[in-house]
């Protein structure tokens, strides 16, 4: 089990600031999860880890050794590719054995390790087959089988999924989580899908633009976003954001009449965060707004609906009928409300 | 399913029609007339069986020339083809300056035979050649390159890699590029040197494009003749004859047209037998995407 350290890393490329000075740690043995829309710089992140590119400040340590300038094989870790990087013209056991080979590790001990490794993936039928002749998740599943076997301590994953189909998707998900606990291995998984994110994670490091928006585990980021734009990233789907203003000594939902139940003082704007499964459809609720459209999910129905200029989704339970145009009201618990500064997009808290 | 077989075959048919007027009709044209004796003014040709082929294993300038051809193909296609795969590993690295460098290398390709030959034929020139302004400069002794038999097949050798290498370079090049960049950072990863990459990923992911110039090479080893024409004519003393040329000489020039077919028939069955050859060697051994 080994540890990551990144201290200010950043990595520009020309003039682009792919990454500004960005630091973390990971504790050993957990599944940090590199979560961020594209172009947020989790790839980088992850390549800079791997040695496949050096920083352009700052420095990497994994355990107690600085690795900044290592090359990748030196540094004790295997990587899953999001192209899977299987190479064509090996068979699925050559590309798995192929790092073993590699390393010049023994016949008997290679066997050995690729035996226990096709047995905890469930690929001794297809050892002989090429990468082109298995379906995307039996690929998925060499590219795994390839990492594991080399057994590092640390194992680095490119979005691996996203490639693969819904189902199959939720499937792997479930599987890598438990080989990682069952091996006890570092994960660094990079993903722009906040459900694996969610699903996965010890703790979740949320880029955005080169920075880091927030650190924390899933519950963390879910219940108390640092940010609107956390607030907008996690969940599924997301926060709903209303802008308030200012109404006498109180505020108001933006460009309504109706009032909001808030009293925190703010020289500028505020708005208002709540989830849409935090909404309940209630006739006394402080909060008025027009339904746009009825989406159904089958265990319940996404309501949409417009409060002056900001859009809202309300999470109903099963099939909720409404016509578009109808007026719907809706209150929320006290402790589900989040409150933003409106220029920062900062949390504030009382 | 009639109908569409018979719209099948009218899309096929230009194609085909074109194939066989100038390549398939030819061929059996040159079987038939290599068994006739050749015409000569009113005398008609006639049916003389294989005394073509028997003249033609009593003629000295055949034999020199299929050995000749021989020694061009071994010394032109292992070269060019590893010198093709040299340039295209270099100017597929990220560096500054490779379109140039690209440009430079397959600028021969573009150049009519013409023209090399006879830029050739100044630098191979006795006395006042750039070979020789070269070679007596460092203190050596002048050569006619061209003119002994000892080095003009050689200098013949050197053209024609130079003419192909860059030709080549350029599939090489293209096979290199439809290689992903992850399969050299996954080997990284796995801690494979550069050479050990090279040897176990890259040449065998290569493999269709070298068997496919393989066989190229060979078709060209083999039809060579506007070099030899324009440089030496096949001289002196026969020493760069090709088959090609031989047959041009022949056909053309002493206009013995039956024996001309005769050496033709010869030359597409050495072809045929090198390229099936390599087809069902190499075949197995090639891993297609």
């Amino acid at each position: 089990m080994s540890s990551i350290h990144l201290e200010s890393v950043a990595k520009l490329w020309g003039e682009a600031r792919a990454l500004d000075a960005i630091s973390f740690d990971t504790e050993p043995g957990s599944f940090v999860v590199l979560l961020g829309p594209s172009g947020c710089g989790k790839s980088t992140t992850l390549r800079l880890i791997a040695g496949l590119d050096t920083p352009s400040s700052g420095r990497i340590r994994i355990g107690e050794k600085d690795v900044t300038n290592l090359p990748p094989a030196e540094r004790g870790l295997s990587m899953v590719f999001q192209s899977y990087a299987l190479f064509p013209h090996l068979s699925v056991a050559e590309n798995i054995v192929f790092g073993l080979r590699v390393r010049k590790v023994s016949t008997a001990e290679r066997e050995r390790r690729l035996a226990r490794v096709t047995d905890l993936l469930g690929l001794g039928h297809l050892l002989e087959r090429r990468p082109s002749q298995l379906s995307g998740g039996q690929q998925q599943r060499v590219a795994l089988g390839r990492a594991l076997i080399a057994e590092q301590p640390i194992c680095l994953m490119d979005e691996p999924l996203s490639n693969l189909d819904a189902q199959l998707r939720g499937d792997m998900r479930r599987e890598i989580r438990a080989l990682q606990q069952r091996l006890a291995i570092t994960m660094v998984y990079v993903t722009h899908d906040q459900v694996e994110a969610m699903t996965m994670a010890d703790r979740i490091i949320l880029l955005r633009e080169g920075r880091i928006e927030q650190v924390g585990t899933p519950d963390e980021l879910y219940e108390k976003p640092r940010t609107t734009f956390t607030a907008s990233f996690i969940g599924a789907p997301p926060m709903n954001l209303i802008p308030l203003e200012h109404a006498g000594d109180g505020w108001r939902f933006a460009g309504t009449d109706s009032r909001a139940p808030v009293n925190v003082t703010s020289a500028d704007g505020l708005v208002l965060g709540v989830r849409p499964e935090d909404l309940v459809l209630d006739d006394r609720g402080p909060l008025a707004a027009t339904v746009v459209s009825v989406e159904f999910h089958g265990a319940d129905s996404l309501v949409a609906a417009r409060v002056g200029e900001a859009n809202l989704l309300i999470r109903v339970p099963r099939h909720a009928h409404f016509e578009a145009g109808a007026r719907v009201r809706a209150s929320w618990a006290a402790h589900h409300q989040h409150l933003f500064d409106a220029r920062s997009g900062l949390r504030r808290d009382g | 399913m009639r109908n569409g077989a018979v719209t099948g075959w009218l899309l096929l048919l230009p194609a085909a029609a074109l194939l066989v007027l100038f390549t398939h009709w030819p061929i059996v044209g040159s079987v038939w007339d290599s068994f006739y004796s050749t015409p000569k003014g009113s005398r008609p040709p006639v049916f003389i069986g294989l005394d073509n082929y028997q003249a033609m294993v009593a003629d000295e300038v055949f034999w020199k020339s299929l050995w000749n051809n021989l020694w061009f193909a071994l010394g032109t296609i292992p070269v060019s083809i590893a010198l093709a795969l040299a340039m295209a590993l270099w100017v597929n690295s990220t560096m500054r300056g490779r379109t140039w460098l690209r440009m430079a290398f397959f600028t021969p390709t573009v150049l009519p035979m013409i023209a090399v030959a006879n830029i050739w034929l100044f630098f191979y020139t006795p006395q006042y050649g750039l070979l020789e302004k070269l070679t007596t400069a460092l203190g050596f002794g002048t050569h006619n390159w061209l003119g002994s038999e000892s080095t003009a097949l050689a200098c013949v050798i050197v053209v024609a890699i130079w003419k192909e290498a860059g030709f080549f370079m350029i599939f090489y090049l293209a096979a290199l590029q439809s290689i992903p960049p992850s399969l050299s950072e996954a080997a990284a990863l796995e801690g494979a040197s550069r050479g050990y990459y090279l040897r176990r990923i890259v040449l065998p992911l290569l493999m269709p494009t070298t068997l496919f110039i393989l066989v190229n090479a060979v078709i060209n080893a083999v039809r060579m003749v506007d070099h030899i024409i324009v440089m030496t004519k096949g001289g002196p003393n026969n020493a760069t004859s090709l088959l090609l040329f031989h047959v041009y000489q022949v056909g053309f020039s002493f206009w013995d047209t039956g024996y001309a077919a005769a050496l033709t028939v010869v030359l597409l069955v050495v072809l045929a037998v090198a390229a099936l050859g390599q087809f069902v060697f190499l075949d197995k051994k090639v891993h297609y995407q």
